[in-house]
């Protein structure tokens, strides 16, 4: 799918300070029943956002209108476990377009700039710089400099760079995605199965 | 000099990205029917063909009921899945090991029963557990819906070529110690998220003497420490299992297969970006108590004291706790369990299940215990059934059930009831994972078996 276009955002923040956020927790099993992409939305954090009665956690983040926006702060591992980019789907179908954490599992890095959704890894000192920011004031600005790769804190302008690849920085900043690329490619992808298959035969 | 995943990754190379992923070429790719169907629609509505056919193999898995599978599935939605994976897979000439196929089964199951996974090649699905298939000596690894998209329309999936790490294993194991336990306690000691970034070679001695369905139960789970996956370089172990499997090659095929099998290892000093060892005798029976894979620990050990945390984890720490239930401190043995699983892709082949009815042979399942008995596959039910298991279990109060993924995540109706305690084969114990509110503690089938027959947590050695 052809992903949105990412360049500059700021927005408040949504902290879930808990470590090891994994793929189950952000979308549990049972709903990955759909055969499409979208309202994964609803599903999103659903055994800690609603109870067994589907009545609102009143104590999680989400469901507390003091916080919003474009930002989702994780602790350390976000998006552990398994391969579900409906797990990536379902928090960009949100609303969130950005997701901030000290350390990403690899699967979920990849699921996630492919859907759009940039994942932006900081060190732990600047990690906790954010969390306490937002604990004092919930309507914090932080702004995700995509073209520099700088996450700021807008008020004070404390900063930190991020890394991403050159070429995944490219497909955000125009909105490609890698299927185009690969299609391209096609003539080299059947030249390398003649070779192999040659070698194999021979 | 080259690592042996270093000599698979490279050869698969079609172009490398200035400062990018590689375009890594796919040697066999496996569906299943929760993570393609938004792929096949994503390659419809840009009207691409499936560019390669005949290297997918699917196989219906994670949504089947484990009971009366020639009914028509119950859940509608878990139907529709099922239909539409039979439906891409006609529409687009795929190969399907469907629901009552006598090679239906678990996908990462199926693939080595089937001869389908062969040294040196690479190997994608979008489930993470394919990591699986690197006891063959293949690089295989989980990918997104995305990912297997592009796989369908290419062949190929761009990738960036992750770091090695080499984990050793040397000496003898203690007794009623499997490769689960093994895995449990590399994770226990690395952590949920110690490999990240990285791709394992297990290596030592203790690999080498072990069976390939245990070394398939070891790369199963370097998914739980982060890793991307794990690799074992082939032996005589692996050509011994391979040959005269349905699609392995064969003849003088296979004499030629061979030749290339051979020369999949790392090169003496081949330079890894991280080593570990470890020693099989100070490995004993696990048992998790937490909520992610790295919160194991010897099944005679107590659960950590906060002040033994480290203090970023003591959050989390606190809420596995209370998820669970438990209080820091204290041993799970003789705690009451209501569930015991035996399944999943980590521990559903035949020398699980044969394990699992040593045990409880001549024993009786506790009143108290639910007991689902999972075969990975149509062919490890066929093979229970012709070596008398089936019987055995039978006679101890345990029924064996039809294959699938079943209550390893619960999509079907295998769910363990909020608050219960499950002890599980599978591979995660994270919060809801077999249902909502279940606690699960993951274990070897050995101590499956010994908590079944007394309905509490057990040590396997007082049976052996």
């Amino acid at each position: 799918m052809p992903i949105d276009k990412f360049e500059i955002l700021e927005s408040t923040c949504v902290p879930l300070p808990a470590e090891n956020i994994d793929t189950d927790q952000i979308i549990p099993a049972r709903f990955l029943k759909a055969i499409s992409r979208e309202g994964f939305a609803n599903y999103l954090f659903r055994d800690w956002r609603y109870d067994k009665n589907n009545k609102p956690v009143p104590d999680f983040i989400l469901n507390n209108t003091e916080y919003s926006g474009q930002i989702l702060l994780g602790g350390k591992n976000f998006g552990s476990g398994s391969s579900r980019e409906h797990a990536a789907w379902a928090i960009y179908d949100y609303g969130f377009k950005v997701v901030v954490s000290s350390f990403f599992a690899d699967i979920f890095k990849n699921n996630a700039l492919n859907t759009g959704l940039l994942p932006v890894q900081v060190t732990k000192s600047f990690l906790k710089i954010l969390f306490t920011a937002i604990e004092n004031d919930h309507g914090t600005i932080v702004k995700i400099d995509l073209p520099n790769q700088e996450i700021s804190l807008a008020a004070s302008g404390i900063k930190e760079n991020f890394e991403i690849n050159s070429y995944k920085k490219e497909c955000l900043l125009n909105g490609y995605d890698d299927i185009d690329y690969l299609i391209s490619l096609k003539r080299r992808i059947i030249d390398f199965e003649k070779i192999k298959s040659f070698e194999n035969e021979n | 000099m080259k690592t042996l995943f270093d000599k698979i990754w490279d050869a698969h190379v079609i172009s490398s990205i200035e400062n990018g992923p590689d375009v890594l070429y796919i040697d066999r790719h496996l569906i299943h029917e929760v993570t393609s169907p938004q792929a096949f629609a994503g390659l419809r509505k840009r009207n691409f063909p499936v560019f390669r056919p005949e290297k997918i193999i699917a196989a219906a898995d994670h949504n089947i009921p484990t009971q009366n599978q020639h009914l028509p599935i119950r859940d509608e939605l878990s139907k529709q899945q099922v239909d539409k994976l039979s439906e891409n897979c006609r529409e687009h000439n795929i190969t399907l090991y469907g629901i009552n196929h006598p090679f239906n089964g678990i996908i990462h199951v199926i693939a080595p029963e089937l001869g389908l996974t062969q040294p040196g090649m690479t190997i994608v699905c979008g489930d993470s557990h394919t990591s699986t298939h690197g006891a063959f000596g293949c690089i295989a690894f989980g990918i997104g819906t995305s990912e297997v998209e592009m796989a369908l329309a290419s062949q190929c999936v761009l990738q960036t070529k992750p770091k090695k790490m080499r984990i050793f294993i040397n000496g003898k194991l203690n007794k009623c110690v499997s490769s689960k336990d093994i895995i449990l306690h590399i994770i226990s000691k690395i952590s949920a998220s110690g490999s990240t970034g990285y791709f394992i070679e297990y290596a030592g001695s203790t690999i080498r003497n072990m069976s390939m369905e245990a070394r398939m139960t070891i790369c199963n789970m370097s998914i739980e420490m982060g890793a991307r996956g794990g690799i074992i370089a082939p032996d005589e172990t692996t050509f011994n299992y391979i040959k005269d499997r349905k699609f392995s090659p064969k003849g003088t095929d296979m004499d030629k297969s061979l030749i290339l099998f051979k020369t999949l290892k790392s090169d003496d000093n081949a330079v890894f970006d991280k080593e570990l060892s470890f020693k099989a005798e100070d490995i004993e029976p696990m048992i998790t108590y937490g909520t992610n894979p790295g919160m194991g620990m010897k099944i005679t050990d107590s659960i950590p004291f906060i002040e033994d945390i480290e203090e970023n984890n003591r959050e989390s720490f606190r809420k596995s706790m209370e998820y669970m239930n438990f209080i820091p401190g204290r041993s799970l043995i003789d705690l009451p369990v209501d569930f015991v699983f035996v399944g999943s892709c980590t521990n559903g082949r035949i020398e699980d299940i044969r394990a699992f009815t040593s045990l409880v042979q001549g024993h009786k399942k506790a009143d108290r215990i639910t007991a689902w008995i999972v075969p990975g596959s149509k062919q490890v039910e066929k093979q229970a059934k012709a070596e008398g298991l089936v019987n055995l279990l039978y006679e101890a109060g345990f029924e064996l059930r039809q294959p699938g993924c079943s209550a390893c995540l619960a999509m079907n109706e295998d769910k363990i009831p909020e608050g219960k305690y499950s002890v599980s084969t599978s591979n995660r114990n994270f919060e809801g994972r077999q249902g909502p509110g279940a606690r699960t503690l993951l274990a070897s089938p050995l101590v499956a078996a010994a908590s079944a027959i007394t309905g509490k947590i057990t040590d396997p050695r007082i049976f052996k």
